[in-house]
């Protein structure tokens, strides 16, 4: 169960916003467009910091990068890519602090990724 | 006391319980979101009302009674609980809510609305919506409820639990949207409902008892709706569409294997409510010419007030 910080009666509840999207669309993107991209990304940044329900948010290096690790049999197999070959990839994060779903909901609609991708929006399970 | 009396007494703390129940499951659960602990704590007041009211009488004041039972509950079950992680947050919540109110049943701040609406959202599976209002409105168990829709108990069971969960987990609001919001909001809403009035409403001879319920507490809804959100004409127009269609309930079989023709079916000379309009879609609830037309009647019914005291 989530656990929710009981503030002035009142619950607050942390989201993380998934990116998915087609990485590879971005990387053939003119680099006018990209560079606008990048912009909108820094605006909506901006928007959740000014808000003051950021609580981080980054960008992931593409799936190209990625190394996956699991452990069987006592032994450590260390495998090249990311868990899972899919059309869209995750490409960045926010994790955010707002009062309920609606909120998280509506900051995600925002977020250019929504546009260019998908916005999956999870609860955080605070341990 | 007599058998008949004590069935009288009970049949009164049941229709008190079925009155109250919504009203007090969204009160206690509102802020914390966790429908299923406030669900605990009320079945165990209710249970105590069935056990006391038919011996020691009906209380001047029902909703009172039952929350200051509950209440109760919830504080020990929090005690029962305190030394378990977090799980004591909730309870204690449904305590804080509950020390700060007064009891008086005028008091208690109607949350039903705010209930149906997280119940309805965007968030929740489609299918599960009206079984989840007829749940935490109305108080139907699972069984009810799964032999209503056709689905087994044990499966309709957990879906509702699953339901629960997400509401509690992703922090489903309950909250009355706004302006900009509550066009497409309130459209599940009354989806939902209308879904529950249809089920009732494939039992046209009102034979199967619990069908023929689901028409009725559809209606019931229905009218909560229309009563709470005033500002609404969609949701006037789905209680005059299943008034209207309920009225002509008993002319869809006007005898043994005879099927009313077309134009007994709600008027309208096409889709039965319920029935695909030949786009595979439910009909909207304001379509029909006819459906208008009593609008208005049903308006004037709301603003006699008659309806408003039976709430």
């Amino acid at each position: 169960m989530p656990r929710r910080h009981v503030d002035d009666g009142d619950t607050a509840m942390k989201y993380m916003l998934l990116i998915y999207a087609n990485e590879g669309a971005f990387q053939t993107l003119p680099k006018a467009e990209a560079e606008r991209g990048i912009a909108a990304y820094r605006a909506y940044t901006e928007a959740l910091t000014q808000a003051g329900v950021r609580v981080a948010s980054d960008r992931l290096q593409p799936v190209a990068s990625a190394t996956t690790v699991r452990m069987a049999d006592g032994k450590t197999n260390v495998l090249n890519g990311p868990y899972a070959e899919t059309r869209e990839q995750l490409g960045g994060f926010y994790m955010i602090d707002v009062p309920d779903l609606d909120a998280a909901l509506s900051w995600a609609a925002r977020c250019p990724g929504a546009s260019h991708g998908t916005v999956e929006v999870r609860p955080i399970w605070e341990m | 006391m007599s058998r008949e009396g004590d069935g009288e007494a009970r049949q009164t703390a049941e229709a008190a319980a079925r009155r109250s129940y919504g009203k007090l499951v969204a009160f206690l659960a509102h802020r914390t979101r966790d429908v299923a602990a406030a669900e605990d704590a009320l079945s165990e007041a209710f249970a105590a009302a069935l056990a006391d009211w038919p011996a020691g009488g009906i209380p001047t004041n029902p909703e009172a009674w039952l929350i200051t039972v509950a209440r109760r509950k919830a504080t020990d079950a929090e005690r029962r609980q305190r030394r378990g992680r977090d799980a004591g947050d909730h309870l204690l919540l449904i305590a804080d809510e509950l020390a700060e109110s007064t009891f008086d049943p005028a008091q208690i701040p109607d949350h039903r609305l705010a209930m149906i609406f997280a119940c309805a959202h965007p968030a929740i599976d489609a299918g599960i919506r009206a079984p989840l209002i007829l749940q935490t409105v109305l108080g139907f168990d699972a069984a009810a409820i799964g032999s209503a829709f056709l689905v087994a108990p044990a499966t309709m069971g957990q879906r509702l639990v699953r339901a629960k969960a997400k509401i509690r987990e992703a922090g489903v609001p309950f909250r009355v949207p706004e302006r900009e919001q509550m066009r497409e909001r309130i459209d599940a809403v009354l989806e939902a409902i209308y879904a529950t009035f249809a089920e009732g409403w494939s039992d046209p001879a009102g034979t199967e008892a619990r069908r023929r319920n689901l028409a009725d507490e559809a209606i019931w809804l229905g009218r909560l709706v229309a009563t709470l959100l005033t500002d609404q004409p969609e949701a006037l127009g789905l209680l005059a569409l299943m008034l209207f269609a309920e009225a002509r309930r008993a002319a869809r079989r006007p005898g043994p294997g005879v099927v009313g023709c077309a134009a007994d079916r709600g008027g309208r000379g096409g889709a039965a409510p319920g029935e695909p309009d030949g786009r595979g879609r439910p009909l909207p609830a304001g379509g029909g010419g006819a459906v208008r037309a009593c609008g208005s009647a049903a308006y004037r019914l709301l603003r006699l007030g008659g309806d408003r005291a039976a709430l």
